[in-house]
């Protein structure tokens, strides 16, 4: 290669480089959130900043979680926007997350933040479990309304209960860390033991039994109220039911991905994240966000939810995770035969 | 098949032997150039895969006890007693046994463990560093390494996890091979393939029958109905299954209080979803039966039954044999329908699944992949043997069967095949009806709500579009390396080892589950070490991927075609000095379009249905019509996953419909010699 080409190439490429600044910046952003919301996310955020466009990769929690551990020395994602803080934990544990103080984050209610300094993730909005109950199929098999987790466990409910394999599902999961955190380890393997008698089968995804106890497949889906909410809304014939005892809950999060080439674009992203505007976005659906006092109540959300939440304990999720989903599946997962 | 041609070959080493043709070798070397191309495409998409994947099922994790130490101070605060490190306290205490060592990526050892008299309310302080060069450790979610020393009271002492190492060893397939739950599925498993394969077996054998020996009306119809399983993802009828017989079922009663989430559904859909495949084999195997000794068997005044016991049985056992296996192996790995329809019975391909997406133990579903591996490869070479005698028994001088009418027996199997044909449309005709209700069961009004697919999982219209393009590009890229392999591998002269390894190559792809081959990609290509890991996440792999999963039968498929045409051609063009290139373009490729059309309608169609190998492998921008269905359903939201599913069919439907019309134009083209 001449001196000539040489200078001709490098100006070339500065030009190329130049023309790639002035451009759009793309991100790709890993999410769970539900397909419909997607959309309206990506519109609001561009509202305030149209130089930035969103790739998203959504699935479920399990999915999302899955391909960032198996790209952990090839991160393809940029931001991660809207998985569970259990999962979150588990990708900081793996040293995969850039901390990140985001403008504003003094803002967010504390149990919203990862606590070290700067925090590696920053919540958005919870989910919280709840039982979604079908009241015209209760009738038609004279099943009364449970109030509480206890209740599920009376035999009446025979054949009746789906709730989430937590081996496949982050709300299956977050129901049992709950139950072992509420009614302590040796109480609430019982527990789970006697509500196991009730379940018709463990579903792969979150959502999907209170989908089946909207459509009457099922009489009661061990679920989360969002979900409730969102197919009362459709008309389905449920009640959303939140156990007396408490409710277990997880929260989405947002963070970036170590390694980021974009991480200009990446922090501008989790700075509005976490925006009053964005917050307002989330209460769309959820009626726990993560800044205080925007939160509107959400057609159809049970009233008493939020303080019903329990004091969850994400440390102990994150790290037991592995040993609690290994006992889970020795008790309950080798049932060949289906019940119902 | 391929080797029994190739032994008729003379032997040798043309270029030596027959130095004279200087011409020749330079076709010869062109055409293994081409060879070793193709090989080494199936090297890099099929074997260099598998070897990655085998190799992740022996990487462990395990606690590196030497790694770490502690040193735990007086009541006042002073560290006074000398660092001790955690595996000498093991050795000590025996807190932790050796097997509980083994753990997997995401396991956590509390550092209280070495320590019984810890109490969180104890004014001592602790002490932690890691010694080993990998070896990691948590404090509450941070992560630690290196030979510094972390000092935490003893309250936060109880947040101080150990993290294990990457290890090489059994110990995960020991972990496989102790937990119920895991073991378990290889019984189900076995056990849903065998009652499926005999009860599909029986129920193809009597149809193909009925369409061979009967003379009943309709058969062109019932023949096509039967096909129709093949145009949709093996999902689909456990979608059927959930709208006639789940809780709300239209037909729940006929279950007589049994569930349909289990075996019930898995092994009535899996004989919807292989009954044209059985149907296909066992039917030509019918075809083929002489009809000398029927008319022996009636001269011997055979009843009609013994005859069928001594002739006919006889007559197809290859096939029937050959079908069992090849419909054993389809149901054994499939993922679709037990992931859809299985409730609470596992399976070794759902396991593989759960075991990935749910708890990201990928060396776990690497273990249950080769365990499921064994199966499969057994199968498949019962089934290469039996179709290699299968051949064989065929003879010049045997005379086809006609039927001749017999009123009673064609009106039995006019009612026989009806029943099968109305099982076969049902449940798709349920699909189509479900997908257009609004919201079963409580208002049935009719909707296209359920075809708003960008509100709900799995990608939206997009990944319809995705999925024909997709399969598009499987059938023209496959159809090319499939049918330019073939040739060079027929008609290469001489080596006979290249060509013997390029056949086994080429064999292997049916042999492996789509669920293996699809993790065996993630784990070879995501890889950032492999030059080719900038294919991960794109179009590109989920074609290479496809062609590479149904390889073999299209591979089958051309060598027949090419088989049947004499070798004589490339001799003649060889003496009239043209290239092979050009045999190839003028003769070759347009004798064997028919076939050619056959193996690209193949690909497509399986490229749209194919959920199992490319579950692990979609990414945002290229989600599949056929994963959609899947995650659709996952979502539960049913009714949109069946008419997801119901648009593949169409699609295929219609692209068969398109192939037939092109066949038939190019068949008057260029096949006008067959018929002079």
């Amino acid at each position: 290669m001449t001196f000539r080409s040489i200078c001709l190439t490098a100006a070339a490429a500065s030009l190329l480089i130049a023309a790639a600044a002035k451009a759009e910046t793309e991100l790709t952003v890993y999410t769970a959130v539900e397909a419909e919301d997607l959309k309206r996310y990506a519109e609001t955020f561009n509202k305030d900043h149209p130089d930035i466009k969103i790739n998203w990769v959504r699935d479920s929690t399990g999915v999302v979680t899955a391909k960032l551990l198996a790209e952990k020395n090839n991160p393809q994602a940029d931001v991660v926007w809207g998985l569970a803080a259990t999962s979150l934990l588990l990708l900081k544990t793996e040293g995969m997350l850039e901390a990140y103080a985001p403008k504003g984050v003094e803002m967010l209610d504390k149990k919203f933040v990862d606590n070290s300094a700067p925090p590696a993730w920053v919540g958005m909005d919870a989910w919280v479990a709840a039982v979604c109950f079908n009241t015209v199929e209760a009738e038609k098999l004279g099943l009364p309304a449970p109030k509480s987790w206890k209740d599920l466990t009376n035999p009446v409910y025979a054949g009746h209960v789906i709730m989430p394999n937590p081996n496949s599902s982050g709300t299956g999961f977050l129901d049992v860390s709950s139950w072992l955190q509420l009614f302590g380890e040796k109480d609430g393997w019982a527990y789970m033991d006697g509500l196991h008698q009730n379940i018709a089968r463990y579903t792969h995804s979150g959502s999907a039994p209170c989908k089946l106890a909207a459509s009457g497949e099922i009489p009661i889906g061990i679920s989360f109220a969002f979900r409730g909410a969102k197919s009362k809304a459709e008309g389905a014939p449920i009640d959303i039911i939140v156990p007396e005892e408490g409710v277990g809950w997880d929260m989405e999060a947002t963070a970036i991905v170590a390694g980021t080439s974009k991480l200009d674009a990446a922090k501008t992203l989790v700075d509005w994240s976490i925006s009053k505007t964005a917050n307002e976005m989330y209460n769309t659906g959820y009626a726990v966000v993560a800044m205080p006092g925007i939160a509107k109540p959400v057609e159809f959300f049970p009233d008493n939810l939020i303080e019903k939440m329990i004091d969850n304990d994400f440390e102990f999720a994150a790290n037991n995770r592995a040993a609690i989903l290994q006992e889970w599946q020795r008790r309950y997962d080798s049932k060949s035969e289906p019940k119902g | 098949m391929a080797t029994a041609a190739e032994e008729a070959l003379p032997k040798g080493r043309p270029a030596k032997a027959r130095p004279v043709r200087p011409k020749l070798g330079r076709d010869d070397l062109i055409m293994r150039a081409f060879m070793v191309v193709i090989a080494l495409y199936l090297v890099v998409a099929l074997a260099l895969p598998l070897y990655a994947m085998l190799s992740k099922s022996f990487s462990t994790f395990r606690f590196d006890l030497t790694a770490y130490e502690f040193q735990v101070s007086d009541e006042q605060g002073s560290f006074a007693v000398p660092p001790v490190s955690a595996a000498a306290l093991n050795e000590e205490l025996q807190a932790v046994p050796p097997e509980n060592l083994a753990t997997n990526g995401d396991g956590r050892l509390p550092a209280t463990s070495f320590f019984p008299d810890f109490s969180f309310r104890s004014p001592v302080m602790y002490r932690i560093r890691a010694t080993g060069d990998d070896a990691s450790y948590l404090i509450g979610s941070e992560r630690f390494a290196g030979s510094r020393w972390q000092e935490v009271d003893s309250n936060d002492f109880r947040r101080v996890m150990l993290r294990p190492v990457r290890d090489i060893g059994l110990a995960n397939y020991a972990t496989y091979f102790s937990t119920p739950s895991l073991f378990r599925s290889v019984e189900n498993s076995l056990i849903i393939s065998v009652i499926s394969t005999v009860i599909t077996v029986l129920l193809a054998f009597g149809f193909a029958y009925a369409l061979n020996r009967s003379c009943m009306p309709f058969k062109g119809v019932f023949r096509l109905i039967a096909m129709a399983p093949i145009l949709v993802p093996s999902l689909l009828p456990g979608i059927a299954l959930v709208y006639l017989f789940g809780n709300q079922g239209m037909l729940k009663a006929f279950l007589l209080g049994e569930s349909i989430y289990g075996p019930i559904g898995i092994v009535i859909g899996s004989v919807f979803f292989t009954f044209p495949h059985a149907m296909i084999i066992i039917t030509t195997a019918l075809a083929i039966s002489d009809a000398r000794l029927y008319e022996a068997a009636e001269c011997l005044k055979a009843s009609r039954w013994k005859t069928f016991w001594t002739v006919t049985v006889p007559g197809a056992r290859y096939g029937l044999i050959s079908a069992a296996f090849v419909v054993f192996n389809l149901v054994i790995t499939d993922f679709g329908l037990p992931k859809v329809i299985g409730g609470q019975f596992n399976m070794l391909a759902v396991d593989i699944y759960k075991q990935v997406i749910g708890q990201q133990n990928f060396e776990m579903g690497a273990v249950v992949s080769v365990v499921l591996l064994f199966p499969a490869v057994l199968a498949f070479t019962v089934d290469r043997i039996v179709q290699k005698r299968q051949v064989a028994a065929l003879s010049a001088r045997s005379v086809p069967y006609q039927p001749k009418p017999k009123p009673r027996f064609d009106a039995l199997a006019f009612v026989y095949c009806s029943l099968i044909a109305v099982f076969i449309l049902g449940l798709l005709g349920v699909c189509q009806f479900a997908a257009l209700i609004k919201f079963w069961p409580y208002d049935l009004s009719l909707s296209l709500k359920n075809y708003a697919f960008d509100l709900m999982d799995g990608g939206g219209w997009d990944s319809y579009y995705n999925s024909i393009r997709m399969a598009f590009l499987t059938a023209i890229f496959g159809t090319l390396v499939v049918f330019i392999g073939a040739y060079m591998v027929e008609k290469t002269r001489g080596f006979e080892s290249g060509r013997s390894l390029f056949q086994l190559l080429a064999m292997l792809p049916m042999a492996i589950p789509g669920m293996v081959l699809g993790l065996a990609y993630i784990f070879f290509f995501n890889d950032p070490r492999n030059p080719l890991n900038a294919l991960y996440g794109t179009l590109a792999i989920l074609v290479v991927c496809t062609v590479t999963h149904f390889y073999t039968v299209s591979h089958l498929t051309a060598m027949t075609a090419l088989k049947q045409m004499d070798r004589e051609f490339e001799s003649v063009a060889a003496s009239l000095k043209q290239p092979f290139y050009k045999l190839f373009r003028v003769v070759t490729v347009p004798v064997c379009l028919p076939t050619i059309l056959d193996i690209s309608i193949y690909l497509f169609v399986n490229a749209m249905t194919t959920v199992s190998a490319v579950v692990f492998l979609y990414s945002p921008t290229t989600t599949l019509a056929s994963v959609a269905v899947l995650n659709m359903d996952d979502a539960g939201d049913i009714a949109p996953a069946a008419a997801m599913g119901m648009m593949i069919f169409y699609t295929n439907a219609g692209a068969r419909i398109l192939h037939l019309i092109v066949s038939k134009g190019v068949l008057r083209r260029t096949q006008a010699w067959r018929f002079r």
